[in-house]
C-alpha cells in the first residue's frame, strides 16, 4: 500500500470521527472542519452539473445542514463520508435543478446498528480507497466519461453505448460489498 | 430483500445513471423497486455511489462565500434545511416500498383500465419525460406484439411472463430497446403484475392496439 493511500485512509477515519462527534456532542468544530473540506467540493460538483454559482452556494449550505441533521443515520460500514455527502448532494440536486422526485430503494430490513463492527468499517473504508485510487489512475479519456455520466452530460442510453467506460474498476468492489450485505443478513 | 432467485438485473448503464441521479422519475422508480427486491443490485448501487463520492473527493473545488459557514449554522439552528424524504421502511400491502408513494392503499385500490385482450393498466403519476404503468396480464394472456422506439423497462412484481427472450419471474427486469419486438405472455399458473417504464411510445404491430394507442397513452 502506498503512502498516499495510507494518508487517505487516516483522512477517512478522521471524517468518520467528525460525524460521530456531531452526532453525539453537536460539535461545531468538527462540523467546521468537514465544511472547510467538503463544501467547496460539493459546490464544484453542483456547478459542473449545471447549477449557477448562487444556486450551487445555496444548495451546498442545505447539503451541509442535512449532514448535521442526519449525522445519526450515517453508517461507516456502508459508505465513506464522501460517498454519503455525494448521495445527499445528488438528491438535493434533483430537487433543486430537475424539480422531480427520485424514488429511493426500501431500507434494509435488519435496520441500522448504532455501533457497527469496526472490522466492517475498516474494510469498507479501505475498499473505497482502492476504488478511488483506481479511478484517479484511469487514463484521461475514461475518467472524463465517468465524470460526464455523473455530471448529467450522458443519458443512460449514451452510457450504454460507451464501450470505453472502465466498469471493471467498479466491479472489483461489488463482490466485497455483496459479501458484506450477506454477512449482515445472517 | 431477496425472495427468490432473480436472474435478470438492472444494467450497468441504468444503475450508473440512477446513482448519478439523471434518470427520468419513471425509470428511477422501476430501478429503486428492483433494488428493493435484489441484494445483488443493492451492492452494485453501493459501488456506483462510491464512484460519485470519489468524484466529489477528487473533483475541482469552488470557493464558498465568506459567511457560508455561519449561514449554514443559522440554517441548522432554525431547522430550515428541508429534509429529503427518508427511505421508506416497511413493505406494506406486499408491495416494495418505493411504490407506496404511487399506489395509495396497495394493489387492491389500483384503478385499472382495460387495454384489450384481458390486459389492464394503470398509469402512475411521474414526471413527463417517461411513463410508468402497472400492467395486469391474466394468466396465459398476451400483451400485444410490440417494438420500442426508446427504452422499455419491465419489472415483474407478481407471477411471471415469457417472451422471445426468456422467462421473467418476480424481481426480474427486462430491458428492451429498438432491437426487440416482443409479445410477453403471462405464465399459465397465475396472473402477472408488472411495473413498466417507457421513454417513448411503444410500436404495435397490429392495427387495433395501434388505433387505441393515443387514448391509452401506451
Amino acid at each position: 500500500m502506498t503512502s498516499t493511500n495510507e494518508k487517505r485512509e487516516t483522512e477517512n477515519e478522521d471524517w468518520v470521527a467528525c460525524i460521530a462527534l456531531i452526532r453525539d456532542d453537536r460539535d461545531e468544530k468538527s462540523f467546521a472542519r468537514l465544511f472547510a473540506h467538503f463544501a467547496p467540493r460539493v459546490k464544484g460538483f453542483l456547478m459542473r452539473s449545471g447549477s449557477d454559482a448562487t444556486q450551487a452556494e445555496e444548495t451546498t449550505q442545505e447539503v451541509m445542514a442535512t449532514l448535521w441533521q442526519k449525522a445519526h443515520l450515517f453508517d461507516p460500514s456502508r459508505a465513506t463520508v464522501a460517498t454519503w455527502i455525494f448521495t445527499i448532494a445528488r438528491n438535493r440536486k434533483i430537487d433543486a435543478l430537475r424539480r422531480q422526485k427520485r424514488p429511493e430503494p426500501e431500507d434494509l430490513p435488519w435496520g441500522h446498528e448504532p455501533e457497527p463492527d469496526q472490522a466492517d468499517v475498516l474494510a469498507l473504508q479501505q475498499e473505497s480507497d482502492q476504488l478511488g485510487a483506481a479511478i484517479a489512475a484511469l487514463p484521461e479519456k475514461q475518467r472524463t466519461l465517468i465524470e460526464k455520466a455523473y455530471f448529467g452530460d450522458l443519458s443512460h442510453s449514451e452510457i450504454a453505448e460507451q464501450t470505453g467506460l472502465p466498469l471493471g474498476t467498479i466491479k472489483s468492489r461489488i463482490r466485497l460489498a455483496l459479501d458484506r450485505l450477506r454477512h449482515e443478513m445472517k | 430483500m431477496t425472495h427468490n432467485e432473480i436472474r435478470h438485473h438492472v444494467t450497468d448503464a441504468l444503475l450508473m445513471a440512477y446513482s448519478a441521479g439523471t434518470l427520468p422519475e419513471a425509470f428511477s422508480l422501476t430501478v429503486a423497486t428492483h433494488i428493493s427486491m435484489c441484494d445483488e443490485c443493492r451492492a452494485r448501487l453501493g459501488a456506483f455511489d462510491c464512484v460519485g463520492g470519489t468524484l466529489i473527493e477528487q473533483g475541482a473545488t469552488m470557493d464558498m462565500s465568506d459567511d457560508s459557514l455561519a449561514a449554514t449554522m443559522a440554517l441548522i439552528r432554525n431547522g430550515d434545511a428541508q429534509d429529503t424524504a427518508p427511505a421508506p421502511k416497511s413493505r406494506a400491502n406486499g408491495l416494495p416500498a418505493p411504490l407506496h408513494d404511487y399506489i395509495d392503499g396497495g394493489l387492491d385500490k389500483v384503478r385499472w383500465r382495460h387495454v384489450g385482450m384481458g390486459v389492464k393498466q394503470a398509469i402512475l403519476p411521474t414526471s413527463p419525460e417517461a411513463t410508468a404503468r402497472l400492467l395486469y396480464i391474466p394468466a396465459g394472456a398476451a400483451v400485444p406484439d410490440h417494438g420500442h422506439r426508446g427504452t422499455e423497462l419491465t419489472l415483474v412484481l407478481q407471477g411471471a411472463f415469457v417472451d422471445e427472450v426468456d422467462r421473467f419471474g418476480p424481481g426480474d427486469m427486462e430491458v428492451a430497446n429498438e432491437d426487440l419486438d416482443h409479445t410477453p405472455v403471462a405464465d399459465i399458473g397465475a396472473d402477472c403484475i408488472c411495473l413498466a417504464a417507457t421513454d417513448a411510445p411503444l410500436r404495435f404491430r397490429s392495427m387495433i392496439p395501434r388505433l387505441a394507442q393515443p387514448f391509452l397513452r401506451i
